[in-house]
């Protein structure tokens, strides 16, 4: 498991790149830039779920002094004001109609903020009010109003050719199914079944949506943003205003955190309609409350049912997963694939049916979220392994050490073998809360976990510039979004170019300057671009030695390679020292590049499965029903930690968010409204949530198709946290809890309503049959 | 009625303010309605000042006013004539010196988005500068009013008792493992 250190950068916990700027306040996020006449815009929302926009009149909004003008939908007619990924669903500003409370309705532009803010009360807006459908069940009834009720065209990906249309609620529909459920089914030993809820989420990156777009006089578009994904951004720009990709120009400066929800494209085309009416760079900073109106995570109700044989081996899942997706797709038709493949977890399972639909409802569009589906369906799933295996008698690690797919098994018919040590992972976070002896009144334990398809869809391009000075600079689209990433691939480019880490510079996400990545996220860059950015320096290795040979008059057969040089008899030669003496010229470069697409070793997808396993102790106060955390454990089944202390961080930062959702977070609606969607009453994890003992374990068994064998992390650690508070809870009062937040009131009244005993008369749960630990406890 | 009562408030009038700013004298023309973290952030160019809640709950904004942590995004920038404010841009020292806390939060990984980071550190100096030997538990407790999303707070934890141990004159403690 250990590595013997055989790297001289890589697979060191070196300080972040980024570290000066951020400790010194002089780190560039988008929120700071401010161009020359620069004008800034405020948006007008929809104060009604659904509703006919009837006029608009701007007149005296349009007189406020300091303003510059107003736009609305019935100016768009001259650009295509639809954009969207997956399915081109969105208008930029309502087009005639608002679909949920928040949807932004007019933009005010004008020469100060404020200015623009003060001028929006002015805009008189008259609406005819529609029926909304705010809920799934009412959204899915026969003749319910549809939120759409128009034909839309796909977006840029493929794959969603599948799409319904706009015809019903239903904006997409997956199915997955192999084997024989319902013979499975019929003859198991023991089947469990639930339905399950997990909440509407407002991921809280601090820093708030923001675009500044400039669309100037000889027609080019310059973005930035603090959009995860430049690529994804520039190609929906180029479609709204109907611009080739070379004048459309996305930059990312840090990015104040995302966690999926600035994944795709945001306020970016709003942002640049705004200065392509007012011919002059604009500025669109929401506020915090504003973010909560434009993303939320898609919230789940899951009907699932589970068999085990008479040997307690699992033969069967079916499960039906409705997810409300709110107004616009947005990347909702991947979160519905995604959570319909993940359902199944690491098991084998030899019959399943998924179905998984996201429904339109009249409330905020929901899109990704940290796990992109996995941590909605992980609750459910390893809920219900706790629930079997205390059904059949056996204890729950050793029910899933018996089900779970080794390392080279396949879970699922045509996607990549597991690559991840799962059972040696649980293992390991069972080891650890063990060591905390003997569990003591009102604790619970719980080892759960999760495996997801990750990476997406593999388009990774990069290249190096190698200077005849000995530094080297990285370019790279992934974007530093607080993942680590820069320094992790400027540890991998010093590491292949044999030199220190100083001499590497990085160039981060620019459209223009930078090559095409897809995507930042899906636990992706380090697999991808860091692999990208490893081929890109043997790349540019191979054309100094070609070089070497010309100037040595020798084949490449006679070198010697050493770290960053050959030697050739008694000569040796560093990379730059070749590159000035082939060009016999000082301050020259040369570029090394990789094109990675879906082919060789990235063929088979996923790219990886990236494991999640996590193991919490709970401290219940039965009085107030209130779940602290004792410990917490995670695994990072990473394949290589290029960084390890930046790859712990993430793990613990990702099952602190998860914790969140565990404990406090929920998005809560009153009919049309939002009832708490403000930082005041949305509550978020804070320092006194710190789990009293914390275990950042790391496994690296090199098994991946990243540099090195890595594999992404950073997603899992949230996803098994739901489930693990639950299985605790159960283990610690007997009480089985099915929709999260774990709140204190909503398990104070699940501790009234208790049927079932403490589990003193229950099987052996989480913490081991054979251990004094468990002895004591029962 | 509400565009007198606006009168009634604002009326376009703006107050001349001095203040020290890091060490330096400023002076600077303000609207009274104006927040501290707007004038520090337009006006000063001190973008290390980062917005987030506006609501006085993430941390975000935090300055030192007379040493001590305020919320800029609430505080009226008036109420800082004739003191003492204190940014991040102003820690380091006048040789470019980090100061103890950044130094820790880099040894310790102690952010990753950056966003809380400013806010983060100069409400740990006040702390610090309160009480340099502040236990685990005070460091929490101290430190709740300061949100980040993407750590999980245990490097952050861990920066401030290893600031702590440098500015009492003690052998940096080990940053890894667990908490004891």
């Amino acid at each position: 498991m250990s590595t013997a250190n055989e790297f001289a950068v890589v697979n060191h916990s070196v300080p972040r790149a980024d570290g000066v700027a951020k400790v010194t306040g002089s780190a560039v996020y988008t929120s700071d830039i401010t161009l020359e006449r620069m004008a800034w815009a405020k948006l007008l929302r929809s104060p009604f779920a659904h509703a006919k926009i009837l006029s608009i009149d701007a007149s005296e909004a349009r007189r406020q002094p300091g303003v510059i003008d107003v736009l609305m939908g019935s100016d768009l007619g001259a650009i295509h004001p639809y954009y969207g990924h997956a399915v081109k669903d969105h208008p930029l500003l309502a087009i005639g109609k608002v679909r949920y409370v928040g949807e932004p309705v007019a933009a005010v532009i004008a020469e100060s903020e404020l200015g623009a803010q003060e001028a929006l009360e002015k805009i008189r807006v008259e609406y005819e009010e529609l029926t909304p459908v705010l809920d799934v069940d009412s959204t899915l009834a026969p003749n319910a109003t549809l939120v759409h009720g128009m034909d839309y065209i796909g977006g840029a990906f493929r794959g969603f050719d599948d799409f319904p249309g706009g015809k019903k609620n239903v904006c997409q529909a997956v199915h997955v199914e192999w084997g024989d459920v319902d013979a499975a089914f019929a003859a198991a030993a023991h089947v469990v079944e639930g339905e399950f809820y997990f909440p509407m989420i407002y991921a809280y990156a601090m820093e708030p949506y923001v675009a500044v777009a400039d669309y100037d006089a000889r027609g080019q578009l310059t973005v930035h943003s603090s959009a995860q994904h430049p690529f994804m951004v520039r190609h929906d720009l180029a479609e709204v205003f109907d611009l080739p990709l070379n004048s459309v120009r996305v930059i990312v400066p840090f990015v104040g955190g995302g966690y999926g929800s600035k994944s795709y494209t945001k306020i970016e085309p709003l942002t640049a309609a705004c200065s392509w009416k007012v011919s002059r760079p604009v500025k669109l900073q929401l506020s915090v409350d504003e973010a909560f109106l434009t993303t939320r995570s898609d919230d789940a109700c899951v009907r699932i049912r589970t068999a085990v044989d008479s040997d307690g081996k699992l033969v069967a899942k079916q499960a039906l997963i409705h997810l409300n997706t709110g107004a616009y797709a947005e990347n909702s038709p991947m979160v519905c694939r995604k959570a319909a493949n993940r359902i199944v977890g690491p098991y084998r399972f030899p019959n399943v049916r998924i179905d998984c639909l996201a429904i339109y409802t009249n409330t905020v569009p929901a899109s990704s979220y940290r796990g992109l589906g996995a941590a909605q369906i992980t609750f459910p799933v390893e809920s219900q392994m706790d629930e079997l295996a205390h059904k059949i008698g056996c204890e729950p690690q050793e029910f899933r050490l018996r089900n779970l797919a080794h390392s080279g098994e396949s879970i699922h018919p045509g996607l990549r073998p597991i690559d991840a040590d799962v059972p040696g992972d649980i293992r390991l976070a069972d080891e650890v809360l063990r060591a905390n002896g003997a569990l003591a009144p009102k604790h619970g334990r719980s080892v759960c976990c999760s495996a997801s398809d990750a990476g997406a869809h593999p388009v990774t391009l990069a290249m190096v510039q190698v200077h005849s000075d000995g530094s080297v600079s990285v370019m790279s689209g992934s974007t530093e979004i607080g993942q680590g990433s820069h320094t992790v691939l400027m540890q991998i480019a010093a590491e292949e170019m044999g030199i220190p880490l100083e001499k590497v510079r990085l160039v981060g996400s620019d459209t223009a300057v930078t090559l095409f990545e897809r995507s930042t996220g899906a636990s992706r860059t380090t697999t991808l671009m860091g692999r990208a950015v490893m081929e890109a320096c043997r790349e540019a290795i191979a054309q100094c030695k070609a070089m070497a040979e010309e100037l040595l008059g020798a084949p490449a057969s006679e070198f010697v390679e050493e770290r960053g040089a050959i030697r050739h008899g008694k000569e040796r030669l560093s990379w730059p020292e070749i590159i000035e003496r082939y060009f016999q010229m000082e301050g020259c470069s040369i570029i090394g590049r990789a094109y990675l697409r879906r082919a060789g070793p990235l063929k088979s997808v996923p790219i990886f499965w990236e494991i999640g396993v996590v193991g919490v102790e709970i401290v219940l106060d039965e009085e107030t029903g209130k779940i602290s955390l004792d410990t917490l454990v995670t695994v990072g089944d990473v394949g290589l930690a290029i960084n390890p202390a930046m790859t712990e961080s993430q793990d613990l930062g990702a099952a602190t968010m998860g914790l969140g959702v565990g404990l406090f977070e929920e998005l809560i609606y009153d009919g049309q409204q939002l009832m708490n969607g403000t930082m005041l009453e949305y509550r978020v994890p804070r320092f006194s949530d710190l789990a009293r003992r914390i275990e950042l374990k790391l496994v690296q068994n090199r098994d991946g198709v990243g540099p090195y064998g890595a594999k992404g992390g950073g997603e899992g650690s949230l996803n098994p946290i739901g489930a693990c508070l639950a299985n605790a809870l159960y283990q610690a009062t007997g009480a089985r809890v099915r929709r999260l937040p774990l709140t204190p009131e909503r398990v104070w009244k699940a501790l009234q309503e208790r049927r079932t005993p403490a589990p003193a008369a229950q099987p052996q749960p989480s913490g081991g049959s054979n251990t004094p630990a468990a002895k004591t406890r029962a | 009625m509400g565009a007198q009562f606006g009168r009634l408030i604002y009326n376009g009038q703006r107050v001349k303010i001095t203040f020290e700013l890091n060490g330096k004298a400023a002076a600077l023309e303000i609207e009274p309605r104006e927040t501290l973290a707007e004038v520090l952030r337009a006006r000063c160019g001190l973008t290390g000042v980062k917005l987030s809640c506006e609501s006085q709950v993430c941390g975000s904004c935090t300055v030192l006013v007379e040493g001590l942590p305020v919320s800029s995004c609430t505080y009226l920038a008036y109420e800082v004539r004739d003191k003492r404010v204190t940014t991040i841009e102003g820690l380091a020292d006048a040789k470019g010196r980090l100061h103890p806390l950044q130094q820790a939060f880099i040894d310790q990984f102690a952010f990753q988005c950056g966003f809380c980071t400013p806010g983060m550190i100069l409400a740990g100096k006040a702390l610090l500068d309160e009480n340099a030997r502040a236990s685990e538990e005070e460091i929490i407790a101290y430190m709740s009013g300061n949100l980040c999303r993407c750590t999980g707070y245990l490097a952050i934890l861990r920066a401030i008792q290893q600031a702590g141990a440098e500015l009492r004159g003690e052998p940096a403690t080990s940053g890894d493992g667990a908490k004891p």
